[in-house]
């Protein structure tokens, strides 16, 4: 087996006084897609937010072999890893082509804008017809697409969602799940998916594992996780 | 009629004045949600710079750009050193701090270049061109100035991608840092830029109102007044606000109420928008579901 693209090492963090990780470990390889599953409260965001400097931590995190849990939220996005947080962090006095711009704010090389922006509108052809629209006028499926679009106008390497299927309607988050299948096989980025959909995250993702209350409780490849009886009664409904 | 427009342009000139002050203000407010108190103490400050580089027998021009690298580099350190220390701090703290940087600023101003009143120079020829009469070179030569600075501003936070990044590090600092944008370093260089703006706003106003530590307090309370008519968190909306309320207060002052009681024109214009319309002409209203 290669070296995986992340691996994560007894993480702690918390807010104020409270520890909301009790000591993750898991590791990501490269190119696959890695569910991070678990109720409300477990913790879910908080380890995105762990990866990327965003909350107190403590622990290793290496990214592709190098130690970035001592970087700035700033230096980790310059290695290659977007993050799509809780909320869609739209910049929403922006239009969406400004979106998009500052998505590839990081980016090293100068490879054209234009034709990653035709990319992301050969995805999200929604998101071309808004191209000039203040994006906070946008519904709340086109943000999530916008979100997604924007994370990847970095090219990253490593793409952290936390729950892209939030209060949308079934027929987008298919069409955003399609979307990540697809960069997942065509560009072979790697992903770390948090969802509440347990059933749909487990479809999609080749490992997954799963949280209460701070750690890990299980993991395993995403079959093995979808055949256990507990969480299929806990989080899969049947 | 003459002495009608002539006042309307004094105004105007003023107002341009207003206007950057203004600007200023809005900027460094859409970024920390403060008013700068000390921005016309900074902008004094620096036209005493550039009257010392003039006094060295530099050429205007000269000490006019220097100025304005100077203060740019001197308004990102206070951000840097006095704000960044405070910036999760509560509101009044920061007011504190801001009032503190204003009395430091004046004070030492005092203590460098005495309370004595100086001239400064304008760099228009005594006459107005074209054989004009209703305005002066030197009103014609503050708005032009005032103009450029005000159309550079928006041409480089409208299409250059490092004033796209401020405007995104001001508007939603947690999204700016997940893409990469240095939160901290926009902050500074927006301190920079309002203390460049307010520098030659203090340049292009010290030939009208002469050179002392405390040239800039009544033109603060003015910009702080176009900034709430034309709406805080709109910068478009503080530089008409500025070009208002330069020729209301000429005006004003001319025909109604006399020149001594001219600075309640602002007064009463900030209590009147407080009242009447609290987002002012162009800001925004922010409505919060319940």
């Amino acid at each position: 087996m290669a070296a995986p693209l992340l691996e994560v090492r007894n993480l702690h963090a918390g807010y104020g006084p409270t520890e909301v990780l009790h000591g993750l470990n898991f590791s990501i390889a490269e190119g696959s897609i890695t569910a991070l599953l678990g109720a409300n409260g477990a913790g879910k965001t908080t380890t995105l937010r762990a990866l990327c400097r965003m909350v107190r931590s403590s622990g290793e995190v290496l990214f592709d072999g190098q130690r970035i849990d001592g970087k700035s939220t700033e230096d980790i996005v310059r290695l290659g890893v977007a993050h799509v947080p809780d909320g869609r962090g739209t910049f929403t006095d922006l239009t969406t082509e400004e979106n998009l711009r500052l998505g590839a704010y990081a980016r090293r090389d100068d490879r054209s804008l234009a034709e990653d922006y035709e990319r992301m509108y050969r995805l999200f052809p929604i998101l071309a017809e808004r191209r000039h629209q203040q994006a906070g006028t946008l519904s709340g499926g086109q943000q999530q697409m916008l979100a997604v679009a924007r994370a990847l106008m970095l090219r990253p390497r490593l793409l952290l969602l936390d729950e892209p299927s939030f209060g949308l309607a079934p027929m987008v988050v298919k069409e955003i799940f399609e979307v990540m299948r697809d960069i997942n096989r065509t560009q072979k980025v790697t992903i770390l998916l948090v969802e509440q959909n347990a059933a749909m995250a487990l479809k999609l993702a080749d490992e997954a594992h799963l949280l209460e209350t701070g750690s890990i409780l299980m993991s395993g490849s995403s079959k093995d996780l979808m055949n256990d009886d507990a969480v299929r009664r806990a989080y899969l409904g049947y | 009629m003459d002495a009608f427009l002539h006042q309307v342009m004094a105004g105007l000139a003023t107002g341009g004045i207003y206007a950057s002050i203004a600007l200023a203000l809005v900027m460094i407010h859409n970024a920390t949600r403060l008013v700068n108190f000390a921005q016309g103490e900074m902008a004094m400050f620096a036209t005493y710079l550039c009257w010392t580089m003039i006094q060295a027998g530099w050429p205007y021009w000269v000490a006019f750009a220097a100025t304005i690298v100077l203060a740019f580099v001197l308004g990102a350190a206070i951000e840097r050193i006095i704000i960044r220390p405070v910036e999760r701090a509560p509101v009044l703290t920061a007011v504190v701090v801001f009032i503190g940087l204003l009395l430091i600023l004046n004070s030492v101003a005092g203590w460098i270049f005495s309370y004595t009143i100086k001239s400064f120079p304008s760099p228009f020829p005594s006459k107005a061109p074209f054989g004009l009469t209703i305005v002066s070179a030197h009103e014609l030569g503050a708005i032009s100035v005032t103009l450029v600075v005000l159309l550079l501003v928006y041409l480089f936070f409208r299409f250059t991608p490092l004033g796209l990044a401020m405007r995104a590090a001001a508007q939603n600092p947690d999204s700016s840092r997940l893409v990469g944008i240095r939160v901290g370093w926009m902050l500074a260089l927006g301190w920079g830029l309002a203390a460049a703006i307010g520098a030659t706003a203090g340049m292009m106003v010290a030939p009208i109102v002469f050179l002392d530590p405390n040239m800039m307090t009544g033109i603060l309370l003015y910009a702080f007044a176009a900034a709430l008519m034309g709406g805080i968190d709109s910068p478009g909306g503080a530089v008409v606000g500025g070009f208002i309320v330069g020729v209301l207060e000429n005006i004003v002052g001319a025909y109604l109420i006399g020149t001594e009681l001219k600075l309640t024109v602002a007064l009463v214009l900030i209590v009147g928008v407080l009242v009447v319309k609290p987002a002012g002409l162009f800001g925004r209203v922010i409505v919060h579901r319940v």
